[in-house]
């Protein structure tokens, strides 16, 4: 893409920006003072914000092996934020380097640094887009190019669902990707939640109306829905650390503190 | 995406921890063979150090990836821990491989460092004074943590820095590429305003123009500098529609968010426009009316065409004046203007005699005559208010839209009249016209353009065959009977049919003793709209539309049978009949068949019928009306001369005509009345004497009409005259009349 899409005001440093500060939160350094203030207000709230976010992160990457390990070779990651550490197109390539990444991001920033440091190999592919809008998304030239319809895909909507809201109707946005998607295709979902901590959940929810992106934390049923069509690998859908985890990695007591679910179904 | 973390063993290549510990397989440098024997040294730090830092940093590894990972860092830790000479560096590059992995919270570093101070050396004997060279244990200990820690907190503030840079280097790119977007997106709106062909200009809510693309300066003649010291409604024109300002003050108070007009605009140099204009209304972002946007397409050159075209289809291509269209255009609009007092003339004018000058000069003289008489009439008659048009051939009409009375049009008639008095020249002929006018003049109260325009037409119809180069005015009395003349004419043959004609008798009475001999039927027309009609009514009119034949025939009919009533009741003292022959029956092939077969139907004898002719019927033809007569008066039917001596009566000729009878007209009988104090008497009463004597002489009777007096009924007796007929006998009426005086 040669021209931009998005308008001046996608590029307002007066605000914050959900992936800048979620950058912070997993250590980078790729956000701005008005990023870091939020993320500071947010740890001062709940001081667990970083773990979760971190446990979040280790969720996608052993998602991501787990669709390699069912023989899934190219991966659409809607809401992919800036890249810090552990991005699909490394977890995905070092497994197989043949795999076929595309990240869609809404943030015009995240898009640029993505592409700035993407390796021209390319496998990989960023577009920028509005994950609201599947249509929109499936027709970038990139996704066509990159991804085959007829072969099993990972669609990966990571901690990102939560920022959209219920008048834009997640559930059909899910369904739509899934109609396209072949048979043995798997959405790999984490959404964060207000179950377990609410008295936290409600100051964080109002923390990101300062952002573009709002959030809509969701209970486990609301999440569940989300997955409908989609037969639930296990152990379902569960507290992020809860899912699959690996050898040595520490078990925890009280696994919803970190807010969200996660959860891996697989296209019948 | 991110920088591929340097150090990280691949996870195909994952080997055990135990074969890793004792392999140099990380890091430059390092002696193996200083390492090789403190295998379980490393892997247990490694454990250790994994579990210290658990959590304080996200790197993209498993738990068992992590303690691989460290597993490498502690050999490098180790080396530099026993190497001899004593070289703390590669601690530096440990601390600098923790932040490439992505070690990079502080709390991973603060871990790390007192991890270092305590759990490596004691696993390794490195304890309290302990040397393994020339330094004491803990100054080797404390020169690598220190080096650790700078490795680190450089890697990190290298790290931090490049972070940094890249993403202000992504909001500069995101911006950039918005920015430009924005001025490539702004120089097409630019090129779109700037080469457009239609005028674009804009201007605030207070009508101060702003901006004009060129094709408005060039449509306008202005500078952009001019235009700019302008307002909006300068460019009013006098002629604009009310709507438009309404419009525009309805657009610029936010009230409407675009208009389209048709409008005309004065150029800088005074000539005018026509445009389409669109304007419209730009808000800004609370909805309040910011600016106008006015987009001007010059339509004058289609304008123009239109006018041209709508020119040529209202007025005449040779002339050049108005034609039919134009003028029945104008003369709708004078009624419709007219109002209650309002007046409308018109002057219908038709070239005497043109047909014989395009006849004989040919058509091109002929156009050329019309044009001279185009250009006369236009420059004689065209003033404010009246229009000149050619309707047709050599038919010309002048319209006096406001008249003020019938003398306005009558003056107007007389000028063109006067106009048309000098010959006009055409190539190398003197070509003299006149022409024939008619002449409408009222009131638009009460009449319509149809009306008045019948009414010039007959007018101009009336000119013509009154004599031709004068006008006539239209005349209500006179229209109203020809009208009734028409009507009549149109209404006859059914009325014959519907038995509306009735006959009324005059007797006709021999002077000698008094006797009833004749009777002369006068027919009558019962009409039921016109009421009773005497025979100079309507016997002119069926002459001139030939009803009169079969009307005749019907009088001959009825006539003859009411003499056979008479025959069969009277017997030798019935009268004889008389029926009056119109010229054109005369002259009907079929008269003489008709006559006789009449007479066979009826059964009355050929001798007690009677035909009267006039003088000219009878005198002023060829033969074959004489062939008839001779052939009527061999079947024993009586000829009369009616009306005798008010025509040319060729006195000689009369020997020679089937003639039995002269009916003197009444205005000789008129001069015999005894009361006549003038004297005229004595000079009638010859005449009629040797009226008298001549038709003796010739064998012929003689009966004299309108005796209305018993003085005149003596006079003419003496003179010898046979026969009276007038009212001083009996007027005209039903047969039973006559058999009154008979019984």
């Amino acid at each position: 893409m040669d021209r931009p899409d998005w308008a001046p005001g996608d590029i307002d440093l007066a605000r914050p920006s959900a992936a800048r500060v979620y950058d912070y939160y997993l250590g980078g350094s790729h956000n701005f003072a008005v990023d870091r203030e939020l993320a500071a207000e947010a740890v001062q709230l709940w001081p667990d914000l970083p773990r979760i976010m971190r446990t979040n992160r280790a969720f996608l990457r052993r998602a991501v092996r787990y669709c390699l390990a069912s023989g899934i070779r190219q991966f659409l990651d809607l809401g992919s934020g800036i890249p810090t550490v552990g991005n699909v197109h490394e977890v995905a390539q070092a497994v197989d380097p043949g795999c076929r990444v595309v990240y869609v991001d809404l943030d015009p920033v995240a898009v640029v640094h993505s592409r700035a440091i993407l390796p021209r190999e390319g496998r990989t592919a960023v577009v920028h887009g509005d994950l609201r809008d599947p249509d929109a998304v499936l027709a970038a030239p990139a996704v066509r190019e990159l991804l085959d319809p007829d072969e099993p895909l990972a669609l990966l909507m990571v901690a990102v669902l939560h920022f959209v809201q219920d008048a834009d109707d997640p559930a059909a946005v899910v369904a739509r990707y899934a109609e396209e998607m072949a048979p043995g295709s798997h959405l790999v979902l984490s959404h964060a939640t207000h179950e377990g901590r609410p008295e936290r959940a409600e100051p964080h929810q109002r923390l990101y109306a300062r952002t573009r992106t709002p959030m809509r934390m969701r209970s486990h049923a609301e999440v569940a829905a989300l997955l409908d069509g989609f037969e639930l690998v296990e152990p379902g859908l569960v507290p992020l650390p809860r899912w699959r985890p690996e050898v040595g990695d520490a078990a925890d007591d009280h696994p919803e503190r970190f807010a969200g679910y996660a959860g891996v179904g697989r296209k019948p | 995406m991110s920088r591929p973390a340097e150090g990280i063993p691949e996870p195909r290549h994952r080997l055990g921890l135990a074969a890793l510990a004792g392999r140099g397989a990380v890091g430059g440098g390092a002696a193996d063979d200083d390492v090789t024997g403190h295998a379980d040294v490393v892997l247990g730090f490694a454990l250790a150090w994994a579990e210290a830092v658990a959590g304080t940093s996200y790197v993209s590894m498993s738990r068992s990836e992590v303690e691989q990972h460290l597993a490498g860092l502690t050999r490098q830790l180790v080396t530099a821990l026993l190497a001899e000479p004593f070289d703390p560096a590669p601690a530096r590059e440990v601390g600098a491989a923790m932040v490439a992995a992505h070690f990079t919270g502080t709390e991973t570093l603060t871990r790390t460092v007192a991890l270092l101070a305590t759990d490596l050396p004691a696993r390794l004997g490195l304890t309290g004074d302990a040397c393994p060279g020339r330094e004491r244990a803990v100054e080797r200990v404390a020169a690598v943590q220190g080096a650790l820690a700078g490795g680190y907190a450089e890697a990190l503030r290298q790290r931090t820095l490049d972070e940094q840079e890249a993403i202000s280097q992504a909001v500069f790119v995101a911006r950039d590429q918005t920015e430009q977007a924005l001025r490539a997106s702004e120089a097409r709106f630019r090129a779109v305003f700037a080469e457009a062909a239609t005028g674009i200009g804009v201007g605030d809510v207070a009508g101060r123009i702003l901006d004009a693309n060129a094709s408005l300066l060039d449509m306008m003649g202005y500078s952009l500098e001019e235009l700019r010291q302008r307002n909006v409604r300068d460019f009013m024109h006098p002629e604009d529609a009310a709507s438009v300002w309404r419009l525009y003050d309805e657009l610029v108070q936010g009230q409407r968010d675009h208009f389209r007009v048709e409008k005309r605009f004065f150029r800088s140099d005074g000539e005018v426009i026509w445009t389409h204009l669109t304007t419209s209304l730009i808000r800004d972002d609370r909805g309040n009316p910011t600016y106008q946007v006015a987009m001007i397409e010059d339509v004058t050159d289609r304008h123009l065409l239109q006018e041209r075209l709508r020119y040529q289809a209202l007025h005449d291509p040779l002339t050049g004046l108005p034609n039919r269209a134009l003028f029945l255009d104008r003369l709708s609009r004078a009624f419709e203007t007219g109002g209650r007092d309002g007046r409308v003339g018109l002057c219908y004018l038709d070239l005497d005699g043109f047909k014989v000058i395009n006849d004989s000069l040919g058509h091109d003289v002929g156009d050329q005559l019309l044009v001279a008489v185009g250009q006369r009439l236009d420059a004689c008659v065209s003033a404010p208010g009246r229009l000149v048009a050619r309707i047709g051939g050599d038919e010309f009409i002048i319209l006096v839209e406001r008249s003020g009375s019938t003398q306005d049009v009558v003056t107007i008639a007389d000028h063109v009249l006067a106009a048309l008095e000098a010959p006009i020249r055409v190539g190398e002929h003197e070509l003299a016209v006149s022409a024939s006018i008619g002449l409408v003049e009222r009131p638009v109260q009460g009449t319509t353009p149809a009306d008045v325009m019948r009414d010039a037409d007959i007018t101009l119809y009336w000119a013509k065959s009154d004599g031709k180069a004068k006008w006539a005015l239209f005349d209500p009395e006179r229209n109203a009977r020809e009208v009734a003349r028409f009507t009549l004419s149109a209404t006859m043959p059914a009325a014959i049919e519907r038995g509306e004609f009735y006959l009324d008798y005059q007797p006709l009475v021999r002077l000698s003793d008094g006797q009833l001999v004749g009777a002369e039927a006068l027919v009558r027309w019962r009409h039921p709209e016109f009421g009773l009609l005497a025979p100079d009514r309507f016997i002119g009119l069926a002459e001139e539309t030939g009803q009169i034949v079969p009307l005749g025939r019907w009088v001959l009919r009825e006539a003859c049978r009411q003499a056979r009533l008479w025959q069969d009741r009277f017997g030798s003292r019935a009268p004889f009949i008389s029926v009056n022959l119109a010229v054109r029956q005369s002259r009907d092939p079929g008269l003489v068949a008709d006559v006789a077969k009449v007479l066979a139907d009826t059964g009355v004898e050929a001798t007690r019928l009677q035909l009267e002719l006039t003088e000219s019927a009878v005198m002023g033809t060829a033969d074959e009306p004489l062939d008839a007569l001779r052939a009527l008066s061999a079947m024993g039917v009586r000829i009369a001369i009616d009306d005798f001596g008010t025509g040319y009566s060729n006195l000689a000729y009369l020997r020679h005509l089937p003639v039995h009878e002269l009916k003197i007209a009444g205005s000789f009988v008129e001069g015999l009345r005894a009361s006549a104090a003038d004297g005229s008497h004595v000079v009638d009463a010859r005449i009629v004497g040797t009226l008298v004597s001549l038709a003796h002489a010739l064998g012929l009777g003689v009966t004299a009409e309108g005796v209305e007096t018993e003085a005149q009924a003596r006079r003419l007796d003496d003179i010898g005259c046979d026969s009276g007929q007038g009212w001083y006998f009996a007027r005209p009426g039903p047969p039973d009349q006559i058999n009154r005086l008979l019984s």
